[in-house]
């Protein structure tokens, strides 16, 4: 409880400064007094006004609430398979909502249309989904868990692979953004978006943390969670929803970004040393956010105005977490 | 007046996988403070019908009853009130020590986020305390010894405040100290709690100590249902597990591998337990012998049975007789050599004794421990 509490006081500081530096830094640079006339809206002109307001806030937002979602969607998939390596990206999720995401844009964009916010993350859960689905019948064939992650890997190349393919021969010259998009970046979030993401992703999350017992004592193993009175059919559908309309939310504004559900909590239970998930749902929530404005932060400033994609530095900054914490866990068991 | 039901029963039960039946006709009934065990080979379908009655499996037909009902009858929620249970299943929770996973227990009695209030935290403690493992309660679960995590999925259980306890091998992995603790807790469970448990075994010979009821699961019905003593007694538990007569011992709970084959090339002398060092040692060798002259009350009888391709003995409490002089003495004739392991020979034992100088005379006695048949 102790550690609870200073990990999210650490968290919350942590977001914080990191809102600020997102706000002021970039290529433009915007001193705390500009960032604070524009934030209590006292200047409503001005092309600093323009560029806070309309869009480092939008994108920080994003990033922030989106961040959140994914660690929180690798939280959830890891008590699912029961594997701590588990996350939207390596199954194969995120790939999954991104080929339907592209089908559904190329579809419109022929027909002379836009795609509304909502038709693409309905496409990218439907996505989800399907990925999740294939990842499911392999999962009651394949008992291994290194072996369950090497097939969402592979699943995440097919859907890749055809999402490539789409974009090489779609004709329209909008396509270009497909292209941006399907690397993952939260470059271009209006506030229209940001309002969809808050919305979806906060009542998302809110209905994982109601659901923190009975994913508890799922981590106790399924027979367990029976005897102790858990309606097991209906945790694991609502599990595999939850999951998916998080991964699915952030492949459809940001495309999909590596790492951040595998790495986050991990570092959250670490901090806080417990997998209770009554602390570890909030917990990763705010450390993905933190993490991923961080991250995105860095691929905004480092070579600006020249943007890198976000998930070229969640890998160079996570990956490294990931393998630690694999070679840990069998020394542990050695 | 009716009086309501109690404990758990089963009913003309069908248990088995996706709809094809394991086991058929199964039926019990475990009254509060009674243990049930199962006992029976392995892949018999102990397992299935333990995960039958606690709703990991589907039933194919027949039905459970407990205290309100049938099993069907029961919520989720209302059966994890009624039931709990250890399974064999080695789980590894993240990061929760003893005190944690016990505290799971308290699952079906906290509210919508699952907090421990203060009257739960007790009975962890208490749990804790009656299994003796206050001492592992902080340190994490996936740290301690085997044993150990048993008596932590125990008080788990017991944390549960079931009336009916199902327990899935509870003693395997663990070694003897272990064994009979776990057992003697379960016991006290049983009468503190008045609790029913329906449990599997490996270990026939503390089935025997432990259980008021046995049942033998064949792998197609429970074949025979009943207390110890009518379930190890002549050859039962052979014809279970399909191994001759001799192989086991009710009485003893001891196991004897097979008879070496062949004419007796030793006879030993034995008596009063002096002899089952000679006859296993005969045994590992493969060395086929006879022994004599045994009462049939003696300790290393049964021993001697199983291992002795040639026996001769005496009823118990009767005195040796000339005809079994004579047959022992041609069976020293018949063997290369002679071992004897008394020490001593009693007023009543003068008859061996005899042997002994018989054959000495014959030039066929060796000590014990010599062995003139490695080359």
């Amino acid at each position: 409880m102790k550690r609870f509490i200073v990990t999210m006081t650490g968290l919350i500081i942590a977001l914080l400064l990191l809102v600020i530096w997102n706000v002021t830094s970039g290529s433009v640079s915007v001193d705390g007094m500009q960032m604070w006339q524009v934030l209590l809206r006292q200047t409503r002109e001005g092309t600093f006004y323009h560029i806070v307001w309309d869009i480092r806030m939008p994108r920080l937002l994003a990033a922030l609430f989106l961040g959140g979602a994914l660690a929180v969607s690798g939280f959830l998939l890891q008590t699912f398979f029961q594997n701590p390596i588990a996350g939207p990206y390596v199954l194969g999720i995120s790939s999954g909502a991104k080929m339907l995401v592209a089908v559904a844009m190329i579809l419109c964009l022929e027909r002379g249309m836009q795609i509304s916010s909502l038709g693409m993350v309905a496409a990218a859960f439907i996505g989800s989904l399907l990925a999740m689905g294939f990842v499911l019948l392999l999962s009651m064939r394949v008992q291994k868990m290194s072996l369950l992650v090497v097939c969402g890997i592979m699943i995440g190349y097919i859907c890749s692979a055809i999402t490539d393919f789409m974009v090489t021969f779609a004709s329209d010259s909008n396509i270009v953004n497909l292209h941006n998009w399907s690397m993952g970046s939260f470059s271009g979030t209006d506030w229209k978006d940001v309002g969809m993401i808050v919305v979806l992703v906060t009542l998302t999350v809110l209905a994982t943390f109601f659901m923190a017992k009975p994913i508890g004592a799922y981590q106790m193993g399924e027979a367990y969670a029976r005897n102790m009175g858990v309606n097991i059919r209906l945790l694991r559908i609502l599990l595999i929803l939850l999951s998916s309309l998080l991964s699915g939310c952030v492949t459809a504004f940001a495309g999909p970004i590596s790492f951040v559900g595998i790495a986050v909590p991990h570092l959250v239970k670490q901090a806080m040393k417990t997998a209770r998930p009554l602390y570890l749902i909030p917990g990763c929530f705010l450390g993905g956010a933190a993490v991923t404005l961080f991250c995105d932060g860095i691929a905004r400033s480092l070579f600006a105005p020249t943007e890198i994609s976000i998930s070229s530095v969640t890998a160079v900054l996570l990956v490294p977490v990931v393998i630690v914490m694999m070679v840990k866990r069998e020394d542990a068991r050695a | 007046m009716e009086e309501k039901m109690q404990g758990i029963r089963a009913s003309d039960l069908v248990v088995g996988y996706e709809g094809k039946s394991v086991l058929k006709d199964v039926n019990f009934w475990v009254r509060p403070g009674q243990i049930l065990t199962l006992i029976g080979p392995n892949g018999s379908g102990k397992s299935t019908l333990l995960k039958s009655i606690t709703r990991q499996l589907k039933t194919i037909a027949g039905q459970v009853y407990l205290a309100e009902g049938t099993m069907d009858a029961y919520t989720d929620a209302a059966l994890a009130k009624q039931m709990a249970m250890v399974t064999t299943e080695r789980i590894s929770p993240e990061l929760m020590t003893c005190r944690d996973v016990v505290a799971t227990g308290r699952y079906p009695y906290t509210g919508r986020f699952g907090v421990l209030g203060k009257e739960d935290e007790e009975k962890v403690q208490k749990a804790l305390e009656s299994l003796h493992a206050l001492e592992v309660a902080d340190r994490l679960f996936a740290k301690v010894s085997d044993g150990q995590r048993q008596r932590v999925m125990l008080a788990r259980a017991i944390c549960q405040e079931p009336k009916i306890l199902i327990l899935d091998e509870p003693t395997s992995y663990l070694d003897m100290h272990y064994k009979l603790e776990i057992l003697q807790s379960i016991r006290n469970m049983v009468k503190e709690e008045n609790l029913a448990v329906v449990m599997s075994l490996h270990e026939l010979d503390l089935a025997q100590k432990v259980s008021d009821l046995v049942a033998c699961v064949d792998g197609e019905t429970i074949a025979k249902i009943g207390r110890p003593e009518e379930i190890f007694c002549g050859d039962t538990i052979a014809c279970l597990y399909g191994v001759s007569a001799q192989a086991y011992d009710v009485v003893s709970g001891s196991m004897f591998l097979q008879k070496a084959k062949g004419e007796p090339k030793v006879f030993v002398i034995g008596g009063g337990g002096s002899g089952i060092a000679a006859y296993y040692t005969l045994q590992r060798d493969q060395i086929p012998f006879a022994a004599g002259i045994l009462s049939e009350g003696d300790v290393e009888y049964k021993a001697a049975k199983a291992l002795a391709s040639a026996l001769v003995t005496t009823p118990a409490f009767y005195p040796i007789e000339i005809r079994q002089m004579a047959q022992a003495r041609k069976w020293i004739d018949d063997c290369d050599y002679c071992i004897c392991t008394l020490d001593a020979f009693g007023p009543l034992n003068q008859a061996n004794k005899e042997l002994l100088s018989y054959a000495k005379e014959q030039g066929k006695w060796i000590r014990e421990g010599e062995k003139p048949w490695q080359k």
